[in-house]
């Protein structure tokens, strides 16, 4: 087999074998369900109280803060509807951005369709929010700000403790989906004033399927899973014990990684990108640079070829990368957070994310940009809009 | 894998991959906001197709559908070329997934122009040439 290069950890990691190895008894002789009463049952409801600890460490928050789901996109669903239902007769009003997770977006879109009032926040074309932006859009009627703490295709990480802090003096709750940030960036959630915080176990070497909603004590929320009385009664669902001590596991493994894996795959990443910029004429960044950026995140366009073509040949060579191109999704629209930089179409079609992980090194940096140059000068040379584009530059 | 190997193997090894610089005729089809955009060019001679090369920028459909095209035209009568419909594009490539099909539309579509490019230099009358979705539309109704 050929060398194998994972450069999509944006998308999913795999579990690590620590963690793999912590959950497989959960599968098999440790079986019982946590609201039995006899050991079997028992043994597995400590050790689902012993993840909450582990997650509420790495947040900052309290155990009894911390609240079990399926993966971020439950909890994204719960902190939009659950707001939404809860201060329906407060307010319609709910504020987020353009470049939000679908988790967060279609929420909205659907609340829009029952009649509640949704405002996009723009972002600066690195993709930024404005705090001054968020303080103009709140009014009398605003229930809800969501805010995602870092992007997942262009990895901008936003103003969070600047927006939590305005939130939290004008009285309006603060949600931010942080399925991107933790585990990889320190946060804080009552330093930064968060109300809730959704996270998914899969973004940080733990299992699919596994999710946390952090929601802060005090704060009032209606139940999204309604049913049995699990979790203090506040999401039904026979627990995944696997998963969650998974989930443990993993989060408390990444925070004590933390600070030596950020220096080291920010050092990575801009050798990415600077390689990248050096080799391949053209090319263009997309998303902040420097500390307000994912330190696993490279996302660039190379004008002249289309974002699927470029995977498809980064995969005859064993690199796996994703891209914002609409041909790789189905739809015929680019990705909405590429637009909502300002790229026209044929950048954002042209756009390569590649995100790095624990398992990428020096080599692989040197193997994707050697494989990549060269798939980008042999599609360049049989694409018309790259003949277009260096003759336009040619006369300018 | 969701491309044929026929795709996979049209896409990777293209076949007449470049440009004529003293064409007979050229054509376009597609534009950038899709993703996609074919260039074609011909060379006649004695009412044939007798040399076609293509520049593509799109995604691997859209260039093994123009590989493919410019094989199956190659060689052929004006008419005949013509006549290539974008059905005979996708089934010689084994077929292309659903959401793709616009992508040998594409190619037909880049090949009317060449030949309407064309029989303007010579003077004739263009043919009728159907619009996108027309095209779009007629293969949707053949499945």
């Amino acid at each position: 087999m050929s060398r194998q290069v994972y450069m999509d950890h944006a998308a999913t990691t795999p579990v690590a074998p620590d963690v793999f190895h912590a959950m497989a008894p959960y599968f098999t002789e440790s079986f019982g369900n946590p609201s039995s009463l006899y050991t079997l049952g028992q043994q597995n409801k400590k050790a689902i109280e012993e993840a909450r600890e582990k997650v509420a460490r790495v947040l900052n928050a309290s155990p009894a803060e911390i609240f079990f789901t399926s993966g971020g996109t439950e909890s994204d669903n719960w902190a939009l509807k659950g707001a939404a239902f809860t201060y329906r007769n407060k307010g319609n009003h709910i504020i987020t951005t353009k470049i939000e997770h679908h988790a967060i977006l279609h929420s909205a879109e659907y609340l829009a369709r029952l009649g509640y009032d949704i405002t996009y926040l723009d972002v600066d074309e690195e993709g930024r929010v404005s705090v001054e932006d968020v303080a103009k859009a709140i009014t009398d009627g605003t229930i809800l700000v969501s805010v995602m703490f870092a992007n997942n295709e262009i990895g901008t990480i936003q103003p969070i403790e600047k927006i939590g802090k305005l939130c939290r003096e004008r009285g309006v709750l603060f949600h931010t989906d942080a399925v991107q940030a933790v585990a990889h960036v320190p946060i804080d959630v009552k330093a930064m004033n968060i109300d809730m915080l959704s996270l998914s176990a899969h973004k940080f070497y733990g299992p699919k399927g596994t999710g946390v909603m952090f929601l802060r004590k005090g704060v009032k929320l209606d139940n999204f899973i309604h049913g049995g009385g699990q979790e203090k009664g506040r999401r039904a669902t026979t627990e995944n014990v696997a998963g969650i001590v998974g989930l443990g596991v993993a989060i408390e493994r990444a925070g004590k990684k933390m600070v030596a894996e950020q220096k080291r795959l920010s050092a990575l990443r801009n050798k990415l990108i600077d390689e990248i910029m050096k080799r391949i004429p053209y090319a263009r960044v997309n998303g902040a640079l420097g500390d307000t950026r994912l330190p696993n995140n490279v996302n660039v366009s190379l004008i002249g070829i289309e974002g699927e073509t470029m995977l498809m040949d980064l995969d005859m060579f064993g690199i796996s990368a994703s891209t914002g191109s609409a041909c790789s999704s189905g739809s015929l629209d680019p990705s909405h957070v590429l637009m909502a930089i300002g790229l026209s179409h044929e950048m954002a079609h042209g756009s390569l994310r590649l995100t790095l992980g624990e398992s990428t090194t020096d080599e692989d940096v040197h193997y994707v940009v050697e494989k990549l140059s060269g798939i980008v000068e042999r599609r360049r040379n049989m694409s018309p809009l790259w003949e277009d584009f260096i003759k336009a530059q040619e006369r300018s | 894998m969701l491309y044929s190997d026929k795709v996979m193997d049209h896409f990777q090894n293209p076949r007449n991959v470049g440009e004529i610089v003293d064409a007979d005729g050229v054509g376009e089809a597609g534009n950038p906001k899709c993703g996609d955009i074919m260039k074609i060019y011909i060379r006649v001679e004695d009412d044939h197709i007798t040399d076609i090369k293509f520049k593509t920028f799109g995604c691997a459909s859209a260039i093994a559908s123009s590989s493919m095209a410019t094989e199956l035209v190659k060689g052929k009568s004006v008419k005949e070329a013509w006549d290539l419909t974008n059905s005979a594009v996708a089934e010689a490539l084994d077929g292309l997934p659903p959401i793709k099909m616009h992508c040998s539309v594409l190619a037909e579509e880049a090949i009317h122009a060449a030949i309407n490019d064309y029989r303007h230099r010579q003077g004739l009358e263009p043919w009728e040439e159907k619009s996108h979705d027309e095209l779009v539309e007629e293969h949707s109704h053949h499945h």
